[in-house]
């Protein structure tokens, strides 16, 4: 290759846990390999020193809350080549968008006494109902591994490959037994995106969504199954409305789920 | 160095110093510090990081959901909010559970201690010390200093692997122990990691003991939990420097938290006092728990049974950092397979509360469930909040000792005594004010 310098990285943070970008700081084994290939240009969790944009890559964690959130984003797209949403909260608006369905006035007086002090928005939007992203990392958190391919293939030139098909295949793939099967468990597999490595069922546990819905779930279909074995309809919602609340398939199916309770 | 949000231009006698976003802390913060004609006489620990409402919209959720649903307040320390949760449903429903049980959370919360200690030494702190912009720079001329952080780091998320399923938001905890018990194999299996992380730690405690540390001595009110267990992790009672204690239950009537205009976080105050917790309060308050390696390695750092200088704090974090890779070999030497994963638990109506010691100092949970066993109310009081205003009021102290250093110098300075406390502001973020209920 070239004598070129080596593309810069900007991590940016809205409405979020630190969980995503820390996952970064968690490649023990590469972050100092990766420093070599990539430039740190703007990272505030981890350094004091700011390199002014443009960015080659923008990774956003988080999501929009605040009307100056909303305003910062575009300036973000702006200096940003590629920009990637990591997580849950910037491809959904994570767990806080369960405050889309609720009454927000209410929600501020339950935490804080003088609401007037907050600047916030009704709802929690993902990056992409703001400016348009070039790619994302699903999970609450993300993967590590996912995360190690999309810069590794940010520095290469070349798509990161993901994968779209369900957890069950890694569920499979890893020889879980299937605990919808074994044991009854209520378990989103079936309709949420593979990358987490089917965590969940390994334990025993329901995968619980957090890596979002899959992008041919049959949400309605899973309801039915989970219904057939005694689920009832409000765990079900409850299920569907966790920090993938906002996907569209999942709030699509906790809306139908609701209308049905009213009927 | 301004960046981030803008400041209020200053007056002609007057000089503002103001970092718009904190570097090197987890979440999004600020400081504004006014001196007057060489008097400081206005600090300000500003938080903007977005509320994100959980104590709101953990209502109308079922007795299970806390510990993954909390977990998401902080990705440093989901495990500290995983436990407290746990502990303070299981108290309302009647609910003990086993010492293996015990044991297994204590384990889990060793890796979240050794992960969350290590990068904050290594990858946030130490550059003050040592004089860099960040760890990275800070591995051209260093590299073998930052490669045992991040092996100490790793060694105590493979341990939250093993134990809780996946390193950030463990899958593995659920009201009552766990999903499934790991095996003596699998514990077994990361012992050479973590022996190594032991004498990584105790080199930690050397190297960092080392460092030119400002000279300050603050008059803390120290509040820690205390437990017949060992050195406070996972549960405990509140004990305080000035002889006060109190049970976990009681929590809501002693800590008030008010909310102010400069802060999207609430001040917390113990019986209407500024209280710090965190590192410095355990340390000072159950050193006589520390094991004799990890004493004598404090000692020769220069450390006496209690500690009031808080650029000091990452000494005590090194020796905490020791004790947590020491007790977790520990736990897993007489770790003994068979126990069952979790107690059975029953919903039931009432209030209950619970607490443990994140990396950041103590936090306290308290719901109320109703009797088809969901939430009404939820309170949160992590450990920044409850150390905001001290924060503040070493940063007051801090400005006022060194007046005299250059703006630049004296900026970093500051910001040096904000990172003293590994201020985690998307943990602060979010808390019930006690006045306000709903009709």
């Amino acid at each position: 290759m070239a004598e070129q310098s080596p593309p810069t990285l900007a991590v940016w943070k809205f409405a979020s846990c630190d969980g995503c970008q820390l996952s970064i700081l968690n490649l023990e084994d590469e972050l100092l390999t990766i420093v070599e290939q990539i430039r740190i240009a703007y990272f505030p969790e981890a350094t004091r020193a700011v390199v002014e944009g443009p960015y080659d890559l923008s990774l956003v964690e988080g999501s929009v809350t605040t009307p100056e959130d909303a305003e910062r984003i575009h300036q973000i797209r702006a200096a940003s080549g590629r920009l990637v949403t990591i997580g849950a909260c910037a491809t959904a608006g994570g767990i806080q968008a369960l405050r889309n369905t609720a009454d927000i006035e209410e929600f501020r007086s339950i935490v804080y006494a003088h609401p007037e002090y907050l600047s916030t928005l009704d709802r929690s939007t993902p990056i992409s109902a703001h400016v348009g992203v070039d790619g994302e990392l699903r999970g609450c958190p993300v993967d590590a591994g996912q995360l190690l391919e999309l810069i590794a293939a940010t520095v290469q030139g070349r798509a990161p490959r993901l994968a779209r098909y369900s957890v069950c295949v890694e569920c499979k793939r890893r020889g879980s037994v299937c605990v919808a099967v074994a044991s009854d468990t209520p378990c989103l597999g079936p309709v949420t995106q593979a990358g987490c490595g089917a965590l969940c069922p390994a334990v025993g546990r329901g995968c619980y969504g957090c890596f979002g819905p899959q992008d041919s779930a049959n949400a309605a279909g899973l309801t039915r199954q989970l219904l057939d074995h005694g689920v009832p309809v409000a765990s079900i919602r409850r299920l569907y409305r966790t920090f993938n609340t906002g996907a569209e398939a999942f709030r699509a199916e906790a809306d139908r789920l609701a209308q049905e309770v009213h009927r | 160095m301004t960046h981030g949000t803008p400041t209020t231009p200053g007056t002609s006698r007057t000089s503002r110093l103001s970092v718009g976003m904190l570097a090197r802390v987890e979440g999004e913060g600020g400081m504004h510090v006014e001196i007057h004609d060489g008097q400081v006489t206005s600090v300000a620990l500003n938080i903007f990081e977005p509320p994100r409402f959980f104590e709101a919209f953990l209502r109308g959720r079922a007795w299970t959901e806390p510990p993954d649903i909390t977990a998401r307040i902080c990705g440093i320390c989901p495990v500290a909010y995983q436990t407290a949760s746990c502990s303070a449903i299981e108290s309302i429903c009647g609910a003990q559970v086993s010492e293996p049980i015990r044991l297994m959370r204590r384990l889990l919360y060793c890796g979240e201690w050794i992960e969350s200690h290590a990068l904050h030494i290594y990858l946030l702190h130490a550059p003050d010390f040592l004089g860099y912009e960040s760890a990275i720079e800070m591995a051209a001329d260093h590299r073998a200093v930052v490669e045992r952080g991040l092996r100490l780091k790793k060694a105590g998320n493979q341990l939250m692997t093993t134990v809780g399923g996946r390193a950030v938001h463990p899958v593995n905890v659920k009201v009552g122990g766990f999903y499934r018990m790991p095996t003596r194999a699998e514990l077994d299996a990361i012992r050479p990691q973590l022996e190594r992380a032991l004498e990584d730690a105790l080199e930690t405690v050397r190297l960092v003991g080392g460092f030119d540390v400002p000279d300050l001595e603050q008059p803390y009110t120290y509040l820690a939990l205390r437990s017949p267990h060992g050195y406070a992790i996972e549960s405990g009672v509140p004990v305080t420097s000035t002889g006060t204690t109190f049970a976990v239950a009681d929590f809501p009537r002693r800590i008030r938290e008010d909310h102010v205009a400069r802060s999207n976080a609430l001040h917390a105050r113990l019986d209407g006092t500024t209280y710090a917790v965190g590192p410095l309060a355990r340390y000072s308050l159950n050193h006589d728990q520390l094991s004799p390696a990890c004493r004598q390695a404090a000692r020769e750092a220069g450390l006496g049974t209690t500690c009031r200088n808080p650029f000091r704090s990452i000494v005590v974090r090194s020796v905490e950092l020791a004790y947590a890779a020491e007790e977790a070999l520990r736990i897993i030497d007489d770790w003994q397979d068979g126990a069952a994963p979790a107690v059975p638990v029953q919903p039931r109506a009432g209030q209950g509360c619970g607490a443990s010691e994140a990396p950041r100092g103590t936090i306290f949970h308290r719901y109320v469930l109703d009797s088809d066993g969901l939430i009404t109310d939820a309170q949160i009081v992590p450990p920044t909040s409850q150390n905001q205003l001290s924060i503040e009021s070493d940063l007051a102290a801090v400005a006022q000792a060194w007046v005299d250093l250059d703006d630049e110098q004296l900026t970093w300075r500051c910001e040096q005594a904000i990172r003293n406390y590994d201020p985690c502001i998307s943990c602060a973020t979010h808390f019930l004010d006690l006045r306000v209920t709903r009709s």
